[in-house]
């Protein structure tokens, strides 16, 4: 009676049903996956040029504290951190700037003028001017920021990088 | 060899003695106010869906419902959609259950056997109603903030028992974060499991007894 290739009402609702199945299912699927990984497909530059005033308000010879804030959003969440070092400008066009956390549990250190050196309140750890170890307990070096000059303007770079002597 | 293995696993879970029980059964003549159950069933499994993924990113705190929320419609790619999904799709499954409760009284479906699915079916309309009423609750803006200490009243002023009964649903004499992690609580894992369990039954009595057939002129 009906021909070979004439589809039966059945299956005709079968192969629709299956299709129209297929075509919901990938359009929720896809927007699904895209939802779950959407934040491991965003990713955060924190590279940020800092800017810190005038580099002639910065004295020859001695370093000079500097710290600035940087807020990071992950979601819904903000939070700002706290972060600080030193310049210490030997000419106009030779600056050196540390991060003042110190390499071994990241305390901050302070300069100590009459000693010369980066003190670390935390366990007595002691920096030279160019952040180098002197004593104490940590494992290398103050980390040192990127620095630039534009229009008579001093920038450090964020993050601050370790630095590794020799 | 698909064939193989569906024949290996048929021979062991029985899929089509399942499939020829439960779905493949014979149906009184079609009409689409039939289809109504079928409508609320996949509902109920599209809101759990988009529902497990809302939590991914969701926050049942005071302090962060509000903000993840405005994140997921915002921040998160697709995140609009989901949440679209299951905030339209709750007022649709209301109306659906609704209007498939409806069918069943008019075309007097309720009657013998079928007196316990309409019991249960009752007390899956009163959970999709609860599942609308803690839901509304969780985004914690001022309109669900406002609609809770409302609702809550309305339930405080019962005689008697009020007061008792509007602490429970409360959480305590305010609307607070304990109210938004009870009502979470209850959304997320009390009412589903318990509409789970309900539905399943309601299946099982509709396979049990198949669909009543619409009476006609010689009834």
């Amino acid at each position: 009676m009906a021909s070979s290739h004439r589809i039966s009402r059945r299956d005709f609702v079968k192969v629709t049903t299956v299709a129209l199945s297929t075509i919901m299912g990938a359009a929720m699927g896809i927007p699904v996956i895209g939802y779950l990984i959407d934040p491991a497909l965003k990713v955060q530059s924190s590279e940020a040029w800092i800017p810190l005033g005038p580099l002639e308000s910065y004295p020859i010879g001695t370093p000079k504290a500097f710290s600035f804030t940087r807020s990071n959003i992950n979601g819904w969440e903000k939070t700002v951190n706290s972060y600080g070092g030193f310049i210490l400008k030997k000419s106009d066009s030779d600056i050196l700037a540390l991060s003042n956390r110190c390499t071994h549990l990241s305390c901050s250190v302070n300069w100590d003028e009459g000693r010369e050196e980066y003190v670390c309140p935390c366990h007595d750890a002691q920096f030279g001017s160019e952040g180098e170890v002197n004593a104490g307990p940590p494992p290398h070096a103050l980390d040192r920021f990127e620095t630039k000059v534009e229009e008579g303007n001093l920038f450090v770079l964020f993050p601050a990088v370790p630095h590794h002597e020799g | 060899m698909f064939k193989n293995i569906y024949a290996w696993l048929d021979e062991r879970l029985g899929f089509d003695d399942l499939y020829k029980g439960l779905l493949d059964r014979p149906e009184p003549h079609g009409n689409w106010w039939n289809t109504l159950g079928s409508a609320s069933l996949f509902l109920f499994i599209m809101q759990g869906a988009t529902g497990i993924f809302l939590t991914v990113y969701y926050t049942p705190s005071p302090d962060h419902a509000y903000d993840s929320i405005q994140y997921i419609m915002n921040g998160v790619a697709f995140g609009w959609l989901i949440r679209g999904i299951h905030h339209w799709g709750a007022s649709l499954m209301v109306l659906v259950v609704f209007i498939h409760m409806l069918r069943t009284f008019f075309s007097a479906s309720y009657k013998y056997p079928r007196e316990l699915t309409w019991i249960i079916g009752s007390f899956l309309f009163l959970l999709t109603l609860g599942m609308g009423f803690t839901g509304y609750l969780l985004p914690f803006n001022q309109r669900a903030y406002w609609a809770t200490v409302v609702a809550t009243n309305i339930g405080g002023v019962v005689p008697g028992v009020g007061p008792f009964i509007l602490r429970a649903l409360r959480g305590g004499a305010d609307v607070s974060a304990l109210t938004l992690s009870r009502f979470f609580s209850a959304h997320i894992w009390m009412l589903p499991a318990a509409l789970a369990a309900l539905i399943g039954v309601h299946l099982y009595l509709i396979m049990r007894h198949g669909e009543s057939a619409y009476p006609d002129a010689d009834d």
